[in-house]
């Protein structure tokens, strides 16, 4: 999944006749110019001179409303508050994710790697334009002229833009309009750029999908299975008659659940709890999740279903291994986990009068709403509209393969008369039972040092569940059987370790399955990194001056990985703790970014751990928005630590034990009392940083609570006797 | 039943059953949508409101119980606390995907009200109950820090 676009290989501009000027992307390469509005665009210039953004991806927090406007602000060089901005319309022919193919979607902290080409050269295209229809009506040279906070001046002239739209949208569009030159950067690397979805966050006037009032509306919630493959028998819904606002109870024609539909949130949940189903459960899953656990060590304990070491071979690491000085080996265990978004989720149909319908959804994946809504509906794409609003964050959660909420919000909607909006509500109980974990996993690993302390031999088998096979995806990430994200982050390690082999064997599925923040690396990283902190203290060596052995190699992944290392360990202190503090130290690289992580903790008189401070350093190649770049590094680590701290799904007899925040107790304002982040400054491509920030923060921990105390290997932490304060 | 409620300075007559909860009524029936709905058992405090002036949990503040009282919303929120807040919270960038944060400034109004100048541990043990699953608290930590100030000057 390399971006292969180039900002030369499609421009194209839209709309001359009404007087916008809209610059885009035309489909597949085909240079082409677009009138009359036919083409999507991603930045346009009203007459009023008035700048719009179009964001292809969706905004669950993670700042790309900001990064996309940015990238247009700097190029037509306009203060950034100056650009307005909006979220696309599904249309994956123009606003494809270039790392997923033709499909529209945000996901594997993409966003900004895959648009900032096509959104920087959107907008020098559209300040070309202007410049040039300028000179063409003063008659001088365009090389005279300069565009700066919506005035094109030079030549002794001066005008506002929108004087130059008209013109501007008659001309040809340039196929390599000059890019800015990083030198004259104003609005990318400027770390007091601000957010540009704050102030409907902070007065309360911003609308998630929870929050759409549309006249007429019903809302709809789901009584579902409480386990994988049940299927209704039949149901009862005498007890809900009675609750006012109460509509009709139906059962939802896949068998997955029945609907209840009802004039307001609040009667609907009431009238759920009033409506008894009888579940077939015949085809359901029955398995807990310590037997699940107990078939994943089993698994570790035979040859591996997979081998994921293509250049090495097992016997050659198990020779290696026997023939070392000393060895250590660890067995580790990660629970399901949930997502858990603050806002549940939910979105909404609403029927338009010439028979097309809206979906109103904080869409992850607009795509698939498109055609999960055609389908079932059976609507031409053409009568579909996706209309994307804010998301109340997702980790993952938004975005399903079987696009499950949007599937049964259109289910709901089809078995109406399909004249009044249909609002789907999930409860938190929904959330935190409703399945799309993140998958168990469990390794093992043996290495071997010699006298030296040097590796020799790292024998590492992953058992779990995969993701992606049965998917859409899987002809993607699935190769030779081996799920790519069962193993990413140990079996592509930057690491130069001799005698290196990665086994995998996959288990069955007990319940349905989701990528979560930073994915396979949620648990890969743990384990990599704990293990070179286990292996660094059986050499006797320090753990970052261990670490960076394996990363003296000239190539930029060892390089980048060993410089936010060494930033992280600066800033941090490393090695200078002081008394009653201990330090651990994780670094490790995904979505094509490298963090280092030192975490800093104290006990008190009881022995419970205080995280006292992270800090992290970054080089996710050029920084757009620094403080995003910051706060997604705190998030990112704040959602990893709460995980490993305290988080655990469990399943018995195939049904999920935790149901609401109490007993799936978030990250709290007093877990962490500091976080700070460094960046490198880099000239490289941006990278991502949704997840990064993520993968290192549990094995950070890990480490300094194991200075002096136990070595985790089975999550949560909690379980294993480690209190924290 | 029709209840009388107060609500951000105005009357409103609701009509809901009793048992109802505050919340449902803020948003399915004022229609204002600002007061989110996050957990429904009083463990994330996204629904957060003030009634009479102290912060409670609208998901599990019951309508017949309020006649007489006043409610604010974070759409109603105009005090020199509020302010000082909403204005530390712009400054330090502290929103993500925002939807626990109308609670969390109804919290940080509450505490900021009845202690001006609160310490860090204030705050952490203040803010405890609002949940933020993005984990923006060292932003929230700050931001009121900053509204402090705000307010002195």
């Amino acid at each position: 999944m390399t971006m292969t676009t180039t900002r030369r290989t499609f421009l194209a501009s839209a709309a001359a006749a009404t007087g916008l000027l809209a610059i885009g992307v035309s489909p597949k390469g085909a240079l082409a110019k677009a009138t009359g509005g036919a083409l999507n665009p991603f930045v346009t210039v009203a007459s009023d001179g008035t700048v719009t953004a179009i964001i292809k991806h969706f905004e669950m927090g993670q700042g790309t409303a900001t990064g996309l406007s940015s990238l247009i602000a700097e190029e037509m060089n306009m203060p950034l508050d100056a650009i307005a901005f909006e979220f696309a319309p599904s249309d994956p022919n123009v606003y494809n994710n270039l790392a997923f193919g033709p499909f529209q979607g945000t996901g594997g902290s993409t966003a900004i790697a895959n648009s900032y080409l096509q959104y920087r050269s959107a907008g020098a295209a559209a300040r070309e334009m202007l410049i040039t229809a300028a000179a063409n009506r003063w008659s001088v040279d365009a090389a005279t002229l300069s565009l700066k906070d919506g005035v094109i001046s030079g030549a002794g002239q001066q005008g506002p833009i929108g004087d130059f739209v008209a013109d501007a949208a008659a001309l040809d569009v340039p196929a390599e309009p000059a890019l800015k030159d990083p030198g004259d950067f104003r609005i990318i690397g400027d770390e007091t750029v601000h957010r540009k979805d704050q102030a409907g966050k902070i007065n309360g006037t911003a609308i998630f999908a929870m929050d759409l009032q549309l006249d007429n509306q019903m809302v709809v919630v789901i009584k579902r299975s409480p386990r994988m493959g049940g299927v209704v028998t039949s149901f009862d819904a005498s007890g809900a008659e009675d609750i006012r606002g109460f509509i009709q109870a139906l059962a939802l024609p896949n068998g997955a659940g029945v609907a209840i539909y009802a004039d307001k949130t609040w009667a609907a949940f009431q009238a759920r709890d009033a409506v008894d189903v009888t579940w077939d459960f015949s085809a359901a899953e029955s398995r807990g999740s310590e037997e699940i656990k107990q078939e994943l060590f089993a698994a570790l304990d035979s040859p591996s279903e997979y081998d994921a070491s293509s250049d090495t071979d097992l016997s050659d690491t198990l020779a290696a291994i026997e023939g070392a000085a000393q060895v250590v080996e660890e067995t580790f265990y990660f629970p399901l986990l949930a997502h858990a978004p603050m806002e549940p989720l939910g979105a909404t149909i609403e029927p338009m009068a010439d028979g097309s319908v809206v979906i109103h959804d904080g869409a992850q994946f607009p795509t698939s709403d498109h055609n999960t809504l055609a389908s079932i509906l059976e609507l031409p794409m053409e009568k579909v509209k996706v209309n994307t609003i804010l998301a109340g964050g997702s980790f993952g959660r938004r975005a399903t393969p079987t696009a499950d909420y949007q599937v049964e919000i259109a289910l709901a909607f089809a078995m109406t008369d399909r004249t009044r909006p249909v609002k789907l509500v999930w409860s938190r109980e929904d959330d935190i039972t409703g399945g799309y974990y993140r998958p168990a996993f469990a390794h093992k690993v043996r290495v071997g040092l010699d006298e030296n302390g040097t590796i020799v031999g790292w024998d590492h088998r992953i058992a779990g569940q995969s993701i992606f096979k049965g998917t859409f995806f899987e002809s993607v990430i699935v190769r030779d059987g081996i799920d790519h994200a069962s193993v990413e982050g140990a079996a592509d390690t930057p690491y130069a370790i001799p005698g290196m082999h990665f086994g995998l064997t996959d288990n069955k599925p007990a319940t349905t399955l989701l990528w979560w923040r930073s994915v396979g690396h949620s648990h890969t990283a743990y384990v990599m990194e704990s293990m070179m902190d286990i292996a660094a203290r059986a050499a006797g060596q320090d753990a970052v001056a261990f670490r960076l052995a394996y990363l003296s190699g000239d190539t930029p992944d060892q390089q980048r990985k060993a410089a936010v290392l060494k930033l992280a360990a600066e800033k941090a202190g490393w090695g200078k703790a002081a008394a009653g503090r201990s330090q651990g130290v994780a670094v490790h690289k995904s979505f094509g970014s490298y963090v280092a992580e030192v975490a800093e903790i104290s006990r008190n008189a009881e022995g419970a751990v205080k995280i006292e401070r992270v800090t992290a350093a970054v080089d996710c190649g050029l920084a757009i928005n620094p403080d995003v770049i910051k706060a997604q590094i705190e998030g990112g680590i704040g959602y990893g630590i709460g995980h490993v701290m305290r988080n655990e799904i469990t399943l018995t007899d195939g049904e999920t034990d935790q149901y609401n925040f109490p007993d799936y107790e978030p990250l709290r304002i007093h877990d962490i009392a500091a976080i700070e982040t460094h960046i490198i400054a880099s000239a490289e491509a941006p990278t991502g940083i949704g997840e990064p920030g993520t993968p290192p923060a549990g094995p950070a921990l890990a480490n300094a609570i194991a200075v002096d105390g136990p070595r985790v290997t089975s999550l949560p932490m909690i379980n294993e006797g480690v209190e924290f304060v | 039943m029709t209840i009388e409620l107060k609500l951000n300075g105005k009357t409103h007559q609701v009509d809901a059953d009793p048992g109802t909860p505050l919340l449902w009524v803020i948003r399915d029936d004022l229609k204002l949508t600002g007061t989110k709905f996050g957990c429904g058992v009083a463990a994330c405090g996204a629904c957060t409101v003030h009634v009479d002036g102290e912060p409670v949990r609208s998901c599990q503040t019951y309508v017949e119980d309020l006649e007489g009282s006043e409610i604010t919303t974070i759409e109603g929120l105009d005090s020199k606390a509020g302010q000082a807040v909403q204005t530390a919270w712009a400054e330090l960038d502290v929103v993500q995907c925002g939807y626990c944060q109308s609670g969390q400034i109804m919290s940080a109004v509450g505490l900021l009200s009845e202690n001006a100048s609160p310490t860090v541990p204030e705050i952490d043990d203040y803010m405890n109950g609002n949940a933020c699953r993005c984990a923006t608290y060292q932003r929230i930590r700050a931001a009121i820090l900053r509204a402090s100030e705000l307010m002195e000057a």
